[in-house]
């Protein structure tokens, strides 16, 4: 039986606090695309794709009508595409991100993920010709995103791909200076690196996955932020029920949609990606949350507690509203995208080494801070170990997503639009770890990944 | 199946009878009403059947939208089962 505080609670979540969808995913697999013909191989992706997702675009929006739920994005993402053009050179994976692109864009949607590389213990062909492409393919198509693995808590830290990115992550940037740097937004090195991701730039539709499978990322922040808000001064152990209750609430809403855009297109449900996930808007933010919680400013210190228990509490509440629960699953930090991360580092409250312990009990990692843009390939590298070394120890999922920004310094700001936001430039520490990276080889699995 | 009709806004004469002459016409049948007036706001909360429907789910949703629109009000027509999953287990 319906009632009326319920109805207009869900309604007020949706017009005053912003909840919504944040991604409908669709991943496709693209390994019946192989080919030793190049043309046939970009013909057969094209194909694959816009046939598999032609009606993901109509659905999602019907679903929105539906529900009165808005559906913000919709999305693609694929089988790593370093597996899938193994027999040609780099010239070519700029080609299929070409393909890439220009189905995205007659499909109507914003990003597709994928165009990715798995390379934590060591490269195949293809990953490196991939990763050598990546700076060419960022530069030249405007919805492709790609992410590469460069360490998993199972076979530790492969160096020699962490010192390459340094210099693919410095190149990006350099190749889209004129937009400071926002190829870097479509790139992000990973440790752990989920197979069912729904959120960008990470996305990539994993090997053991279905032919086809829908994912779906939830958002929340806003709705979050009320309801610590309304709970007033409660002590942390009803502040932790207040917000395992109100993740329940937001992730029904994602495992509803999930379902019925999984049952409208005929294709299996994959997972639901609890994620508070934030926007650049005002009333969308991560760090106000934590600020609500008792903090006068995120960055303060108090930041790492009141996030670990945030990202602990939320997991709680969602993981009982979803029959699967996959991809990042956790409160989502990317400064550049939340509007309350991007205040707290203009008043210098929030540093790079803060947000770097902030990552050590959060889903993601160093997520779309903007850098100096001669901060040099060796601190890039540097910076990226350190941030995927949490995740290999800690058996979670880090990723550096790094914007160098040609041409700006400390006191500028990035610029990068719609939902990738704006970021002050924040300061790096330069001392040099050249030594460290050069030595290349892989840091060895941490022994509690030993567990047979 | 039903669908929830929420109707705020400032407070004029004919409201119901405007969203319930539209919901007839479209086939909608109501079967629950709350509503309230608080100083000038005006809320109103339907419970419809959409089963007969003569036009689409979202046509009829664009169209409450419209009439809305037209009387300075916000009207938003939700499948019953987002309430549900929320606010039930």
């Amino acid at each position: 039986m319906l009632n009326t505080a319920d109805i207009l609670e869900t309604i007020h979540m949706i017009r005053e606090e912003n909840l919504d969808i944040r991604t409908v995913t669709m991943g496709i697999s693209l390994w019946d695309c192989v080919s030793d013909d190049e043309s046939r191989l970009l013909s057969k992706i094209y194909d694959k794709i816009t046939t598999k997702a032609a009606r993901l675009v109509p659905v999602a929006e019907e679903i929105e009508k539906t529900y009165g739920v808005p559906i913000v994005n919709k999305r693609v993402s694929v089988t790593p595409v370093s597996l899938i053009g193994g027999a040609f050179g780099p010239e070519t994976y700029v080609k299929i991100a070409e393909t890439l692109d220009k189905a995205a864009s007659d499909l109507g949607i914003n990003f597709i993920g994928g165009f990715s590389a798995m390379v934590e213990k060591g490269f195949s062909t293809g990953a490196k010709h991939l990763i050598e492409a990546i700076p060419t393919a960022l530069a030249g198509t405007g919805c492709v995103c790609s992410g590469v693995n460069v360490a998993s808590s199972k076979a530790g830290i492969n160096m020699d791909a962490i010192r390459l990115m340094g210099g693919v992550v410095k190149e990006t940037a350099r190749r889209t200076a004129d937009k400071d740097s926002i190829g870097c937004a479509k790139l992000v090195v990973f440790g752990n690196a989920p197979q069912d991701n729904p959120f960008m730039a990470g996305a990539f539709h994993g090997v053991g996955e279905n032919e086809c499978a829908i994912n779906v990322g939830v958002s929340g922040p806003g709705v979050m932020a009320s309801a610590i808000r309304r709970a007033g001064d409660c002590d942390l152990s009803a502040l932790a029920d207040v917000i395992k209750k109100t993740a329940f609430k937001i992730t029904r809403v994602g495992q509803l949609v999930a379902g019925e855009a999984a049952k409208k297109l005929g294709v299996p449900f994959g997972i639901i990606d609890l994620s508070l996930a934030p926007t650049p808007a005002v009333g969308d933010s991560v760090a106000r949350i934590l600020e609500e919680m008792g903090l006068e400013t995120c960055g303060a210190w108090g930041t790492t507690a009141a996030l670990s228990m945030l990202n602990d509490a939320v997991k709680k509440g969602g993981v009982m509203a979803s029959s699967h629960v996959g991809g990042l699953s956790g409160a989502f930090i990317p400064v550049s995208e939340d509007e309350g991360m991007i205040a707290a580092a203009e008043c210098g409250c929030l540093t790079l080494p803060k947000l770097e312990a902030m990552t050590a009990v959060c889903s993601v990692g160093l997520d779309m801070i903007a850098i100096p843009g001669d901060t040099s390939e060796d601190v890039i590298a540097g910076i990226i170990a350190d941030e995927i070394a949490i995740g290999v120890q800690n058996t979670k999922t880090t990723a550096v997503r790094l914007i160098p920004v040609q041409g700006k310094g400390p006191g500028d700001t990035a610029v990068f639009g719609g939902l990738l936001g704006y970021a002050p430039i924040m300061p790096v520490n330069n001392a040099s770890p050249a030594r460290f990276i050069a030595r290349g080889g892989r840091i060895p699995a941490p022994i509690h990944s030993l567990k047979n | 199946m039903k669908a929830v009709i929420c109707v705020t806004g400032k407070d004029t004469k004919g409201i119901i009878a405007a969203v319930s002459a539209y919901c007839a016409e479209k086939g909608a049948n109501i079967i629950d009403i709350t509503q309230s007036v608080l100083q000038e706001y005006f809320a109103m909360i339907m419970l419809a059947e959409i089963d007969e429907l003569t036009v689409h789910f979202s046509d009829f949703a664009d169209g409450l939208d419209a009439l809305g629109k037209a009387r300075n009000l916000v009207i938003s027509v939700m499948h019953e089962d987002i309430f549900n999953t929320m606010h039930h287990i």
